[in-house]
């Protein structure tokens, strides 16, 4: 008994499948405190815990755990912030299965430890004992930062660098803050009010936030510097470009960049329409393209938007999915068709600019390429129509130059993503920091904090003796 | 919050706003536009920037009520308030001492032609413009565009003011006869532009064209302002608005324009309803 106990965490329940796909509520419920209590009892407390390797921001994942064991709860929660400003969102969309988890010991016979979960519950539990503590106030000291984008990236940095003293800005382009978390990623897996807790905690710790101000366009890089005297800056703006499929046809109506179509449903909360101004086409056969995380959550939304069926077409084969396994499983729950060894070769127009369907090749797998997966090859022969009216390519984004043409002197790499140190967050721009995706190309949110926690470290020290030493 | 601190009404449909957004002022140019969002459950829309004035540290817009957005838009007064607005987005217009250009603005593409052909006349150039709408009550702006311009064509569909005429009749008439026009500007419904184009490609005199399509973000993220030129996609917000008007695909313009013409209707009929019966209760 107490070793099967052992063996398997303690499962997280959630909406059926059936009554989810009606709603845009979040999928699993969260512990109760009896079970994130047994839960963190099964951690063994090791004597040198592998699990702290493997978080990108270096969470003390031993100490909050055992502070759970013991019910002290609010406790853990103030341990997980000492390193993550974004607790509740770390524990919802962080992919633990490659990171901490990954490394727990019990994973070698049973499941981990579920440390995303118990993450998530300490935040939640936090929240919903009403005021948030705030740390002491710092001493002032004087100086001012710029924060470019209130991603996960900028969001963090800007956190950790109040915390110094500094007085700091965080600018965003659109008319909220969160980035991805509030325009890309969906309600049911990560609620907006969740999102909203975390800014307006980093708000009270005295950050002040300007949404509406998309810099390049209202201030450069060079007027925050020169002008506006901001000592230093912090680009995090994400990876903002869509990238479309080009077929013929991917401009008729009812093909949507997953960008667009993610932004209408959840920052422009088009589900709630009339009541929310924003349409978005409610497909009644949808297909969506690509085989990531944003493919599923695109196909997912399709679904909760009331399409009887949902495709989701891939060129590989399930293995290659980029998408966590998770992700994949909840799609193929909800009843999403997944279409694999299938290549779009265009998109048919039904004579009133409209899509009504997607032409298909059949793919085989072939030789390896540089990614090291087989490369799909398409069967002679083999192309057929499926009847579609929305149609959705989620293949990816990339670097978007509207600031980074206007800062002439920041070097950029091949893909156009800004050339900075991974240590630190330097630029070729003396006081220019940047991270989280528009320096990696799409990455995750945890990577994107990490990234804002070194450019924090790094701004503090340039901030203390103004030196400039770029290496690439 | 961006508070309205003139508004006029220019026509029957067409409404002027000026907003209080000094930095916005402080950066605009001809052919920048802006994305406004007016409260928590609305919708973005770009609208032009028709003016500025860095002093007061205000911005211009003119908009033709159409949409339930535009609606509910005409029903601010000043002294009201706008939750978002973002800009200057867009490339600005391409000014530079051409000799003669004609500055064509169809209805409330008057609006956003007016700065343009005023940045022309200072940049040195003869500026001939032509303004028209279907009738009288809905040309403005005449006296301002007369100001800019050497020479002022004013059109109506019904002859109600006037000549009786598109504009793109005076404009066949002009290449035709003055060599010297080097480039035409047009603003105004994507089928106006789309006959100034067909008209000016006769004569091969290169021509300029705004274009409106459906935005979300006006910042490249989305793609659904994308339209095709010369065969490519390009993003109307960050590559344009401005367009060589000869390259444009203006038949998928117009039916990429035509995209929400259903939920449009919705709305706006379920708007002006419970707007009559808000008034009605009062
Ligand atoms: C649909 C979707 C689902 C995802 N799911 C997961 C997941 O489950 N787990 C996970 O770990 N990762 C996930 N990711 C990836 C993750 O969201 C990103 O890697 C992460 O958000 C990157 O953070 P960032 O801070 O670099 O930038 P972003 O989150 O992209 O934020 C950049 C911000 O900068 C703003 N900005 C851009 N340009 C300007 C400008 N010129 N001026 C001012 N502001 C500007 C943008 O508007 C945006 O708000 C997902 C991504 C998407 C799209
Ligand atoms: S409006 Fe979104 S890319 Fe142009």
């Amino acid at each position: 008994m107490e070793d099967k106990k052992k063996k398997n965490r303690i499962k997280m329940r959630e909406q059926t499948p059936q009554a989810r796909i009606q709603n845009f509520m979040e999928v699993p419920y969260g512990y109760t405190p009896n079970e994130a209590v047994e839960e963190a009892s099964r951690c063994l407390s090791c004597l040198r815990p592998a699990c702290r390797n493997g978080c990108p921001v270096e969470v003390d994942i031993p100490s909050f755990i055992k502070l759970i064991k013991e019910g002290k709860f609010i406790e853990a929660a103030w341990k997980v912030k000492e390193k993550n400003a974004l607790p509740a969102v770390c524990g919802r969309v962080c992919p633990q299965e490659i990171q901490c988890e990954s490394l727990c010991i019990l994973g070698k016979k049973g499941e981990p430890v579920a440390i995303g979960n118990l993450e998530r519950f300490v935040a939640d539990y936090e929240a919903s004992e009403g005021e948030i503590q705030t740390p002491e106030k710092p001493k002032v000291t004087g100086r001012k930062v710029a924060i470019i984008g209130s991603g996960p990236g900028g969001l963090t940095c800007a956190a950790d660098l109040i915390k110094s003293g500094h007085q700091v800005t965080l600018f965003e382009a659109l008319h909220k803050p969160g980035g991805v978390l509030v325009y890309g990623i969906p309600e049911f897996r990560l609620p907006k009010t969740i999102v909203e807790r975390e800014v307006e905690y980093i708000k009270k710790l005295g950050v002040e936030v300007v949404v509406n101000a998309v810099i390049g366009k209202l201030y450069t890089i060079d007027e925050l510097l020169n002008g506006h005297g901001y000592d230093a800056c912090f680009i995090a703006t994400g990876a903002g470009l869509p990238m479309f499929l080009g077929i013929p046809g991917e401009n008729l109506n009812g093909v949507y960049s997953a960008n667009e179509f993610l932004t209408r449903a959840n920052l422009m909360k088009a589900y709630l329409f009339p009541e929310y101004d924003t349409p978005v086409k409610r497909g009644k056969k949808v297909a969506v393209f690509g085989g990531g995380n944003v493919t599923i959550d695109t196909a997912r939304v399709a679904l909760r938007l009331g399409a009887e069926k949902v495709y989701l077409i891939y060129r590989r084969s399930e293995e290659e999915m980029p998408a966590r396994k998770a992700e994949i499983h909840h799609a193929h729950e909800e009843g999403i068709e997944f279409m694999l060894l299938t290549n779009p070769t265009g998109f048919i127009d039904d004579g009133k600019g409209n899509i009504c369907a997607v032409e298909c090749s059949k793919m085989e797998l072939g030789e390896p390429d540089e990614s090291g997966r087989r490369r799909p090859v398409p069967i002679k022969g083999s192309k057929f129509q499926v009847e579609i009216d929305v149609g959705i390519p989620a293949i990816g984004t990339r670097s978007n130059p509207l600031l980074l043409h206007t800062v002439p002197d920041l070097k950029l790499n091949k893909k156009g993503y800004i050339s900075a140190e991974a240590d630190t967050g330097m630029t070729s721009k003396q006081g220019v920091f940047a991270g989280g995706d528009i320096v990696t190309g799409s990455a995750t949110v945890i990577l994107a904090m990490g990234a804002g926690k070194k450019a924090a470290k790094s701004i503090n020290e340039y901030l203390k003796w103004k030196y400039w030493d770029f290496k690439r | 919050m961006f508070e309205i601190v003139k508004k006029e009404e220019l026509s029957d449909a067409v409404t002027l706003f000026e907003i209080e957004a000094e930095d916005i002022a402080k950066k605009a140019k001809a052919g920048n536009f802006f994305i406004l969002k007016i409260n928590e459950q609305g919708e973005r829309i770009p609208l032009t920037i028709a003016d500025f004035d860095r002093d007061r540290g205000t911005i211009t817009t003119v908009f033709q009520k159409i949409g339930k957005t535009t609606h509910h838009l005409g029903t601010l007064n000043e002294g009201g308030f706008i939750s978002d607005v973002i800009g200057p987005l867009g490339k600005p217009a391409h000014i530079e001492d051409f000799g003669t250009v004609v500055c064509v603005g169809g209805g409330v593409g008057i609006a956003p032609v007016y700065p343009i052909a005023k940045a022309f006349k200072e940049a040195g150039n003869t500026v001939i413009s032509i303004i028209g709408a279907r009738t009288k009550n809905l040309i403005f702006w005449e006296d301002k565009m007369r100001a800019v311009s050497d020479d002022l064509i004013v059109t109506t569909d019904d002859g109600s003011h006037g000549r009786k005429s598109v504009v793109t009749v005076p404009l066949d008439e002009l290449l035709r006869t003055d060599k010297s026009i080097n480039l035409v500007i047009a603003i105004g419904p994507a089928i106006m532009m789309k006959f100034v184009c067909i008209t000016s490609e006769k004569y091969n005199v290169k021509t300029l064209v705004s274009l409106n399509s459906i935005m979300v973000d006006g910042t490249g993220m989305c793609g659904s302002c994308r339209i095709e030129v010369g065969g490519e996609i390009k993003f109307a917000c960050v590559d344009g608005p401005e367009f060589d008007g000869h390259k444009v695909d203006f038949d998928l313009l117009m039916a990429r324009q035509r995209m929400y013409l259903d939920e449009e209707k919705f709305a706006l009929q379920r708007y002006l309803e419970s707007y009559k019966e808000k008034k009605g209760g009062k």
